[in-house]
Order: structure tokens, then sequence, then C-alpha cells
């Protein structure tokens, strides 16, 4: 039965007038929306193939192809609209879940939009970072309550401290497996996180024996399928970070199909080549905060207590308990993943519909961890859509040592966030295991990207920073008399824990 | 000497190579025009081979022992002194197609009108070569060989 | 004694032009003395065939540039034969008696054109062989004296093929006479022979094969017709035997130099005499595929054993790595190659073959013991020189054989390490 019903997304153009048949376009799909008919020595376009991706666009050498939403305008209904109808039509003509890729698209609220940033006027001059020192040195880990000293007049450091991380800029790379993105794709990351001197994360996907050397910069990751790890995957990173759960899909699991799970990613799963990779919605050792105090424990003796170990959660209700259950079970740092983060695939329902966003986590676990007094135990990163370095600055100020991005990262390396992760076919050969794909991401040029992206956002933070009159990152952290609402409601600036504008 | 070298591991088989490279040996040097009006007279210099998913853009690899500069009855064949590139003389060749007998890259083709030998010019007049310069994955890149 | 130079070369063409470039490479300014018979700067000879049809001026004869004795530090002596070569006394002796000295000598004398003994009145005027600049002019200033309408081509290999374009250049009509069973028959096979020959035959040229010429008539002391050996007579105001040549080895004869066919080297290009050595078409020099040493009087083995012969003598260490048969001519409009083993020399050889014969295109590669030792292309010629590296290289095919006749053929299906070497562009040399 033809899917007659299915209707295409976008209308692809091409200008005859500029269009000379080089048939660049042709290659570059790997949808298939563009062919060459050999009869008629021309290139015509299919627009249902069309993913809005513009890999076709970008290297069209002659501008000749131009990409625009299908106008095919339903009855205007805010409660039906064109998307819901469609979904309807998807799911009654093929059956099942729903699925996509990436973050929440969905029209919520963004709360780092609604809060403003200080600056200094006359009694507390800023500090230009061009000519003064600007400190964004961040160590993540656990901190000592007070720390002793002895000796007197040269005083001696008594107190252990615990193992940190040394971020050069407060933004790491968050988990992307391989198998969820190309080896070329994590390649990237992790030669950008050791340039930068921050850290990629492995994901749930285990580390490529070819990646190991870049390890010193990159955390580990065990998740419930417990893929790749052993002992030497967890001594071989700068710390481990235990999943519990992810911004884009709280409470589930996750499927790599066996068709992705080639020779090289069996191996650094540590699962049979072809066999599906299935990570349990829940890890089937931990069903209480008791339990995930033995798995971290049993890492820490892992890794000699030389690793700090963090857990990562999805932002969701009672966040602030879980967190504080986290640090208390031993965590070094508590990861808060928000319901805007990113993924390879997840139900569109999940995505869209599930979980809390990560402005409103940050600041009920900050607040809470400092209540309790525990806030010097672990380290607190955030994730969940950091586009910029403003959001960065803004998190920093509502409590967070530092972020993770995803997305961003993927944008940098050519990412048009189009969504299609979950089929394989990634035109921009980054969520993708097709040879075919995969060669077009050069890893020099991603991670020369990546590192362009890093800098440029720790010069602006440091800008930021001076026009507040702060020279050092740790003087901003919580500091949320740095931050203003705007557009919000009395409750929301309280769960903020922040001003109105103009107070 | 300055080479091309070629990393076929991230060639992406698009071919914009050989679009700019006739783009460079056109008449007016202005794409649209480029195509529509000289597109069957200008045999790209560069030329991609594609097998599978496997893909990379070849041009002449200007030998240190060209071959087909021995081959060359003419004398058309020559090495530039100065760039070090190996040229064909158009005015000398005759288009006997010994060059093409023996370059082993397969490098050297029949020019558009059959009569005299056509290849890369490794573009000796820019800084760096066009088909390195629009390469959009950095498959081809301009390297300083001893 | 005149002179004694470090290098003596005796020659002008292709070995000669590459051995001092040879030389060069190592000893930037050693003497070398070049002696000519012939007058002229160095010119290419295979050239001689367009000049006489108009396909190309006497400006563009040069093989090198006008000033290149000059840059190269040569003391060219054109125009001077020499008669004898003296090993012991390191020595030469030209026609005018004069007596030249050298430490290196190198013999690039090329090879004399075959005029067959048996066939009666080829004395005649208009009866011409057709290996120089000269033999050009003079043919070109018989037709223009004589009104020459039609002619007869006697022998149908390259020279055969080339000068029966210049004459149709010309506008004479024109009849080859070969004595094999097809034209051509000494660097194709059959259906390349016949393919050839069906498009000569399109442009109005006769082809008598299976038959040669038993005695040239003439009127008056010039030419007027062939008698052939099969009966016919063809009547016609022009002869060019295009038989072949063989090595010009007079000047050593009676010396201690070893000669068999030709001068014969070994990979260094040096003769059995100390300090000798000869290269091009004079020399019997080891072949590739089969690893004995035979005359191939092609263009590009007369450069590289002239360039190995140069390097050898200006104490450099140059190998020969051995000949290829190769032959790259157009017939006409069709273009055709043909490199090493073109027909199976018994049943350990294999063929993969494709023809398209209103096309006039045909492809064949010949193969043994799972590498190539020959091909043969005709009309598309596109990327024929990969088969040719893979024939030099010795490479084996069986991997991937079913590729090589495809017309998608290219390096990419070649085994990477290969592929990298030639692409590396640093040298494709064993």
């Amino acid at each position: 039965m033809p899917n007659w019903l299915i209707e295409p997304d976008f209308v692809v153009e091409r200008d005859p007038d500029r269009c000379i048949q080089c048939e660049v376009c042709v290659r570059q799909c790997a949808n298939e929306a563009h062919e060459f008919d050999e009869e008629l020595q021309e290139v015509f376009t299919d627009s249902t193939r069309c993913v809005g991706c513009h890999r076709c666009a970008s290297l069209c050498p002659t501008d000749a192809i131009s990409i625009r939403p299908a106008e095919l305008e339903f009855r205007p209904n805010e409660n039906w609209s064109a998307q819901a109808i469609r979904n309807i039509y998807k799911q009654s003509e093929q059956g099942g879940v729903l699925l996509t890729g990436m973050g929440n698209p969905e029209p919520l609220p963004i709360y780092w939009d609604r809060m403003l940033l200080n600056a200094s006027q006359v009694t507390n001059p800023s500090i230009d970072p061009l000519r003064e020192p600007m400190e964004l040195l961040t160590h993540i880990g656990s901190k000592p309550q007070r720390l002793e000293f002895s000796g007197g007049e040269t005083p001696q450091l008594e107190t252990t401290l615990g193992p940190q991380l040394e971020l050069h800029v407060p933004v790491m790379f968050s988990a992307m497996s391989y198998g969820s993105i190309s080896y070329n794709a994590s390649e990237a990351l992790a030669r950008a996180a050791n340039e930068v001197g921050t850290y990629a994360n492995t994901g749930e996907g285990g580390l490529h024996e070819d990646l190991r050397q870049y390890a010193g910069r990159m955390i580990v990751q065990v998740a419930s399928g417990r893929f790749g790890v052993d002992v030497d995957y967890l001594n071989s990173g700068a710390a481990v970070e235990i999943k519990i759960g992810q911004g884009a899909k709280p409470g589930i699991g996750g499927h790599l199909p066996g068709e992705k799970v080639s020779a090289d990613i069996s191996a650094t799963r540590m699962i049979p080549e072809g066999t599906d990779a299935l990570s349990p919605a829940p890890h089937h050792d931990i069903y209480s905060i008791e339990d995930l105090r033995q798995l971290i424990y049993a890492i820490k003796e892992a890794t000699r207590y030389r690793k700090p170990v963090g857990v990562k959660i999805a932002a969701v209700h009672h966040v602030a308990a879980i967190a504080s259950g986290c640090v208390r079970a031993g965590a070094d740092f508590v990861a808060i993943d928000g319901y805007r983060g990113g993924t390879g695939a997840a139900p569109t329902m999940i995505r869209n519909n599930v979980g809390i966003p990560i402005e409103f986590a940050l600041a009920a676990v900050d607040s809470r961890l400092r209540e309790e007094g525990i806030r010097q135990d672990a380290g607190l990163i955030v994730a969940g859509s950091f586009r910029c370095a403003a959001d960065v600055v803004k998190a920093i100020a509502l409590g967070a040592d530092a972020c993770y991005i995803g997305t961003a990262a993927l944008v940098a390396m050519g990412c048009h966030v189009c969504q299609k992760c979950y089929t394989g076919r990634c035109n921009w050969g980054i969520a993708t295991q097709d040879p075919y794909l995969t060669r077009r991401l050069n890893p020099n040029i991603a991670t020369r990207r990546l590192v362009n992206l890093l800098e440029s956002w720790a010069h602006e933070i440091q800008e930021i920073m001076g026009g507040m009159g702060i020279n050092a990152i740790e003087s901003l952290r919580g500091n949320r008399d740095h931050l203003r609402g705007v557009n919000l409601t009395d409750r929301e600036l309280n769960v903020l824990g922040i001003q109105m504008a103009g107070e | 000497m300055k080479r091309i070298i070629i990393h076929e591991e991230y060639c992406i088989g698009c071919g914009l190579c050989e679009v700019h490279c006739i783009v460079k040996h056109s008449r007016t040097g202005k794409i649209i025009r480029a195509f529509k009006e000289e597109r069957d007279q200008i045999v790209p210099g560069v030329q991609v081979e594609r097998d599978g998913y496997e893909s990379f853009a070849l041009q002449c690899r200007h030998c240190d022992d060209a071959v087909c500069i021995e081959a060359c009855m003419t004398g058309a064949m020559h090495r530039d002194p100065e760039t070090g590139a190996v040229l064909c003389d158009t005015d000398r060749c005759v288009g006997c197609w010994m060059c093409i007998m023996v370059c082993p890259a397969g490098a050297i083709q029949q020019g558009a009108d059959g009569t005299v030998a056509s290849k890369c010019d490794a573009c000796t007049d820019e800084e760096i070569p066009v088909c390195v310069a629009n390469c959009p994955n950095e498959a081809l890149v301009l390297e300083d060989e001893e | 004694m005149k002179s004694k130079s470090k290098y003596l070369i005796i020659g002008n063409s292709v070995a000669a032009v590459a051995a001092v470039s040879g030389i060069r490479q190592i000893d930037e300014s050693g003497e070398i003395t070049l002696v000519s018979r012939e007058p002229h700067h160095t010119y290419s000879r295979p050239l001689i065939t367009y000049l006489l049809g108009g396909k190309v001026t006497e400006e563009q004869m040069a093989y090198r540039p006008a000033d290149w004795y000059e840059k190269s530090n040569v003391n060219a002596l054109l125009g001077t034969e020499i008669t004898r070569v003296n090993p012991d006394e390191h020595t030469v002796e030209t026609a005018d008696g004069e007596t030249l000295g050298y430490e290196k000598l190198l013999i690039a004398t090329g090879g004399t054109p075959i005029v067959p003994g048996n066939v009666a009145g080829t004395d005649a005027a208009g009866v011409f062989t057709f290996t120089t600049w000269d033999d050009a002019k003079a043919i070109e200033a018989y037709i223009a004296e004589h009104g020459v309408e039609s002619a007869v081509v006697v022998g149908g290999g390259l020279i055969g093929l080339k000068s029966v374009e210049a004459l149709i250049e010309l506008g004479i009509q024109t009849t080859v006479v070969e004595l094999a069973e097809t034209m051509l028959s000494a660097s194709f096979d059959r259906t390349a022979s016949e393919l050839a020959q069906r498009r000569l035959a399109e442009e109005g040229v006769q082809v008598r094969t299976s038959t040669t010429t038993e005695e040239i008539l003439a009127q008056e002391g010039r030419v007027v017709a062939a008698k052939l050996t099969d009966g016919e007579t063809i009547p016609c105001g022009l002869v060019i035997f295009a038989i072949g040549v063989l090595p010009a080895t007079e000047i050593v004869e009676g010396t201690d130099i070893e000669i068999d066919r030709g001068i014969v080297v070994d990979d260094r290009m040096r003769t059995s005499v100390e300090d000798v050595y000869a290269a091009g078409d004079v020399a019997q020099a080891r072949e590739l595929i089969c690893g004995e040493k035979r005359c191939i009087a092609i263009f590009p083995n007369a450069f590289r054993q002239g360039d190995v012969a140069g390097r050898n003598m200006a104490g450099g260490d140059a190998s020969f790595e051995g000949g290829l048969v190769m032959n790259s001519v157009t017939v006409v409009d069709v273009p055709t190659i043909s490199v090493g083993v073109t027909e199976p020399l018994d049943d350990s050889y294999e063929t993969m073959v494709q023809l398209d014969e209103d096309a006039y295109t045909y492809r064949k590669i010949v193969l043994h013991d799972g590498r190539i030792v020959g091909a043969v292309f005709v009309g598309d010629i596109e990327r024929a020189g990969i088969i040719t590296g893979l024939i030099r290289e010795g490479l084996d095919v069986s991997n991937f054989r079913d590729m090589l006749i495809s017309r998608d053929f290219g390096l990419i299906q070649l085994p990477t390490e290969y592929r990298r070497r030639v692409i590396s562009g640093t040298g494709t040399r064993a």
C-alpha cells in the first residue's frame, strides 16, 4: 500500500539557472533525495526523502539548492497541529513507537533566556581579561570540609585531598558512545578535550583501543548494559561516571541495533558482533541509594581511590533528594541531565514529555546540597542543551561547577540538528557507522573546530566575568546575586533562587 | 617541492575537486558559465575514483622519476624547473599517447578534442591548487616535501 | 689526437639526450662531447612522418630547446660521422680522419633501415626508406617535383603505418604491402590488427597482406610500379620501404665489443669492453618479461637506457629494470596501445577480452601465472598506463583480475600498498 498519507517535511528547490549538473548533491545525500537521470542528463529531486540536513545545499558549488518547509497547510488548529496529525498518520501506517533523535524541540520555556547577567558600573570596577589574569581553572571532585595545616612558619597541608578533575574551561563533552556516533567523531572529541584541557566522555559504549591514548582526558562511563567495562577500562580514564539516567529519555534504557555492532564496536563494547546492544532501563544491581553506594565503592576500590567516581542522573521530580542521595552514597560528582538533553535515539513521546528543565533542577540541587552542608562533597555538572557561553555562565552562577555539551559539540562538527540520528544515515558522518558516511568527518577538521569552539567560549566567559568584576570562576560559582529574572513568576524565581530584574 | 597529498580515508567522493578544476581551466573562470559553455571542452586534471564506499581524487603525481617525460617523443612533457611540476606543452604535443601508455597512475587523459594530452598543471599560478583549496574534507592537502 | 673528453657520446637522439641528462645528474661539469652524423639539432625522430604529413612544422621538430646543448654544457659535433671505435686506445675516428679520445664512451647510433637485397630495382628514383629528417625532406621534395599521386608502402609495421598516415594527409592514394597475414603483427594481436586494417580501408588505403614486393618497376630511372610476389603489379609514383631497422653496429664491428643482433649490454648498459656503453636501438639489453637480451627499438626504452648509461658513466649506480615492448599509435583517428605479450605463447597463458567492433573499441589483457604480461587497447586507451605499471611491477593480480578488463577499472581496485606507492609520487620503480 502506498504511503500516500505521509507528506514531505521539506521542499527542495533547485534553481535551474544555477544548477550545473555536477551531481555533488546526488553523491552527498544518503537518503537518496537527489538522483541523476542518465537519459536526460539531469538531476531530479524527491523531496519526500529530504530530512533537512542541508548537506547538499552546503556542498553545492553554485548555491543552486534551497530547502524550505513543505507548505502544505492543514486548516489551522492549535490543538491538532500538523505534527500531531502527521504522527498519527505515521503510526497508523507503520505501527510502533515514534522514534527521534537529538533534544526536545518543543516550544517549552527556555529559562536561560529568562535570566540575565550582571555587570559592574562605577562602584565595583570591571576587569579587562586581555590585560589581567582571568582564572577559569575548575576542579571537580570531593572537597574537604576544612583544611588542616601543620608547621607554623612554613605551613604544610595535612588534609588529604580527594582525586580531582582539572578543567581549563568549565565545559566538557557529554557522554556520546562509540556506536551512537562514529569513530571519527569520538576521536575528535577525545583529541579536542586533550588539546583544550577538559574532558570527553565515553558514553556507555566502552573505549576503543586506539582512543586509550587520549583517556587521560576522558571520563569513562559505566551504564546499565556495562558495555566495554573491565578493570582496565575503569583505570584508563580520568574519572568514572555511573550512568543512571539521561535527560532525553529518563527511565528507559537504550538499544543499539545489531546491524550497527560492527567488528570494531563489538570489540569495544565486548559483545558479539551483530548482536543488539541492549541497555536495560535500570541497573539490575541498583534498587536503592545503598545499592548505588556499593557500586560507587566497588569502582573506587577497583581504581584504588585514584579517580573521582560520579553519578549521572536525569533531571526529574525530586531531583534534589536524588542528588543528595548520590552524594551521600559517595559520588565525587553528580551530573544532572535536563529534559532538553540530546540522544542518538529515543521514543518521541518520552523525549518531549518526560523530565524537568535543567535550570530548575540545578537550582534545586545546589540549594539542597548547601542546606544539607554537603555541597563541597561533590562536584556538580549540568547538561541538557547549553547553546552558548552565556548559558554556561548562568549555570555556574546558579551553582554548577561545569557544564556538559553534546549537541553544541556535534553542531561544531557539522551537525544540522535534523533529528535523524536514529536512522544511522547521518549525512555529516557523525551519527552513523556506515563507512561511506563516516569518512565525511575528517577528525583533524572536527578536532580543530571543537577546539575553536571551546576556546571562543572560554574567551566569552572571561569577557562576561570581567564585566562583572570577577577574576576567577570560583567567585562566580553559586553567586546567584549575579542573576536576575525576567518573564518569571514569583514561584519560578523562588525555585531558581534569584531576584527579579530591577530588584 | 610541494606535493598534493591524497588522504583517501577522508575522500567523500563529492567531486568538487573536478568541478573547481574545470572552472579554473575555463575561459571565464566563472563556475556557471564554465559549465554551461565549456563543460565538454575541458577534461579535469583531477578525477575521482570510486569503488563502493571508498574513493579518492587523483591528479598527476608529478613523480620524481616521471616516466611520462621519458616516454614523450616530442619533448612536450617536461618538468617545470621552478615548481618541479610535470607539465605538458600542448603546442609541442602531437597526441601520440605514449604518456598515457606509461603513466602508472593513469593520471593523463586525452584532451577534450582528442589531439593533445591533458593533465594536471598543478595550478602553478595559484598559491594552493584549486582541488586542494576546495576539498571540503581536507582529503587533498598540499604538503612540503624534501 | 684532437681532444680527449671525459664523456663521448655517439648519437643525437633520445638515448644520447637522456645520457647527457643522466651524466649531468651526477657530474655537473665533466666535459661531454656529442657526435652526430646528422647535421640537425636534436630532433624528435618519430615526428618525421608528422613533418611529412604537414602536422608539425620544422620548429616543432626540436626534441629539446635550442639552447639545450649549451645549457647542458655539451660540446656538440653535428654533421660528424664516426667510422671506427678503438676501445684499446679509448679513441674513435671520424670520417674526416680525426681522432677523438674519451674516458667513457656511449654508443647510441640507433638503427639502420632495412632495404631487402633480393628486391630488384630498389635503386630507382622515388624509392625511399624513412627514418630521418632528411628522408622526410627528400620524400616531400620528390612528391612535389613529380606530382606523386599514388604510393606503395612496403611493411605494415609502425613506421609503415605512420608513413601511410602522412601520405593520406598529402592526398596520396596508398597501398600497404605486408608480408605477414595482418598489419602491425609484431605489436598487435589479430583482432586489433584487423580493426586497424578496417579503419585504414575506410580511409581508402589498400592493404595487401601475405605478400611482398618482388621488383620495383621504373621508367626513365623513376619508379612507376611495384610488382608483388603474388603477381600483382601496383602502379605508383613512390615506394617507401618500412620493413624495420637493424641496430647500427658498423662502427664497432671488428672490435672486442660483443655484438649479437645489437651491441650486447648488461643491466648497467655496459658493453663487453670496459668504459664503453651502449643504449637505445643499437643496444641489446635484457627484456623484462622473458629475461633474455633483445633489441627493443622503442622510444621510452631508449630514454631509460640512455639515462642509466649516463648515470653509470658518471660514476652513479643505476640499473636498467628491463625493456618492455610497447607502442602507442593512432590509426587514422583510432588510438591504440599495445604492451608486452599480446598473443598467448602457449596454453598456460590466459586472456580477457572485450570487443565492440562497431565502436572500434577493444581491450585485451594477457595473463600468465597470475600476472599481467601484455595488453592491447584499441579505441579506449584511457588509463592504459595502470596496466603497463602492473606489467612492469609483476604484481599478482589473481585477486582482482576480473576487474582489469572493466571500463571502470582504476587504481582504486588495486592492492592498497601498491596504489599508495603509485600515488605517493615519490617513484614507481622497484
